[in-house]
């Protein structure tokens, strides 16, 4: 069985979520690099894989798949079906529910706090305190939901970890290198949640390809 | 068994999401408005429903489920679960993959045009033409991928009607009561796709839904 591939810059929170998933469904892949700055995504060749022009792509033998939750749900439903609950009416619904807030709350106010704060810099963009503080806001307004969540079950869908943790990772890790990890750390159901994830081998190996920058400052520019 | 409420307004296009979703799965099923006017999406019975206090959500017994496409999934797992392919590997990640195109590919343009023009006047604002024209651009880039796509496959996710085309339906159906709707006709699968949905009895009935009362 020829490994699975993701293309794409392993810097990518959205790629995190694929790899992370990958990891821990314990299966074999290969990561095909790709270069933002060298505009890679948007060559016939990748348009090819996803018209969309965007990464990560799963190749699996004749199946190519696009976008990071369809790729995380693939690969853990054909590997670690408990990760999404399978055959479970009520558990599949909870996996569903998280994984939505986290695409419509968590990605959606997280990425222009770490866009600001790591990657402006590097890119000549000038730091927006108050896009910052804006999205800050509506993630104190958040995390008290999360937080009252995390103190009846372990986990986001229940006791065990699901998709909807693991799909959290990626905007997570970076938002947690910026000075506000703090507003994340005052909840503390949620600080040892993040800690559990932390913990976890897939985690760690996925991480150790992001570094907190995104590479800019040790030149690898993605 | 008591039938499942649908909280929430049909003004909403993330209710009638939902709704497209449940019809089509032959649910058994009810809508509960929410009074957004007397704060009640906040009130204590509604945040156990959803504890972000937003609409909508959905309560089958004991089981409370938020965020419109998780219902949809929901309701499409218990009645329907051919609508997503769940036992077939490569059909479901195919419609997985345009569930998730959906959210963040054409409803994420379609949000801010439906917003502007739907929305804001009625909340006594104006509508601002500039966002309205630069999100009709991303979405004709949108429909040329879903014209390239419906060319290959009677429907999104393969030759098979899934969750996929069913959640475009409410916001479609919203864009059609925009001085937009002729965007689609520069892609005439996407039209012929469209067509196809419009006749389903399921769709009809959120389509006479979403209609203001005379």
């Amino acid at each position: 069985m020829a490994p699975m591939k993701v293309y794409g810059w392993a810097v990518s929170p959205w790629m995190a979520r694929a790899l992370v998933c990958l990891e821990e469904a314990g299966v074999e892949y290969e990561i095909v690099p790709m270069s933002r700055c060298g505009g890679d995504h948007r060559r016939p060749e990748h348009l090819a894989r996803n018209p969309f022009g965007e990464i990560p792509v799963l190749e699996d033998g004749d199946l190519t798949l696009y976008q990071s939750r369809a790729i995380a749900r693939y690969v853990l439903r054909k590997y670690k079906p408990e990760l999404v609950k399978e055959g479970d009416l009520e558990g599949s619904a909870m996996v569903d529910v998280w994984m939505e807030v986290e695409a419509h709350n968590i990605e959606a106010t997280l990425w222009p706090i770490i866009r600001h704060c790591i990657i402006g810099q590097y890119v000549g963009r000038d730091r927006d305190q108050a896009v910052i503080d804006e999205n800050l806001e509506k993630l104190r307004r958040l995390l008290p939901v999360y937080e009252a969540r995390l103190s009846v079950c372990k986990y986001l869908a229940g006791d065990d970890i699901t998709a909807a943790d693991l799909c959290h990772f990626g905007f997570m890790r970076y938002f947690m290198a910026t000075e506000y990890a703090g507003v994340v750390d005052a909840f503390p159901h949620v600080k040892a949640w993040w800690d559990a994830l932390l913990a976890r081998p897939s985690v760690q190996k996925v991480m150790a390809g992001m570094p907190p920058d995104f590479g800019y400052a040790s030149g690898n520019i993605p | 068994m008591a039938p499942m409420k649908l909280y929430g307004a049909v003004l909403s296009w993330n209710v009638t999401r939902c709704a497209t979703a449940l019809e089509e799965a032959g649910s058994d099923y009810e809508i509960v408005p929410i009074n957004f006017a007397t704060a009640e999406h906040k009130s204590p019975e509604h945040l156990v429903r959803n504890p972000f206090g937003q609409v909508p959500a959905l309560q089958d017994g004991d089981l409370y489920v938020f965020e419109s496409r998780a219902i949809c999934k929901y309701a499409a797992r218990k009645n329907k679960p051919e609508l997503l392919r769940e036992g077939n590997l490569e059909e479901s990640a195919m419609v997985d993959v345009w569930m998730e195109v959906e959210a963040n590919q054409y409803t994420s343009v379609l949000n801010p045009i439906l917003f502007q023009v739907l929305i804001s006047p009625m909340l006594g604002g104006t509508t601002d033409q500039k966002v309205v024209d630069e999100n009709l651009e991303k979405l004709k880039k949108v429909l040329e991928v879903y014209e390239a796509r419906l060319t290959k496959s009677k429907y999104l996710a393969g030759d098979f009607l899934s969750l996929a085309d069913l959640n475009h339906v409410s916001v479609t159906l919203c864009l059609l009561a925009t001085p937009y709707a002729s965007v689609l006709d520069a892609y005439p699968h996407v039209k012929a796709w469209w067509s196809s949905l419009m006749e389903r009895p399921s769709v009809q009935k959120v389509a006479a839904m979403m209609k203001p009362s005379a």
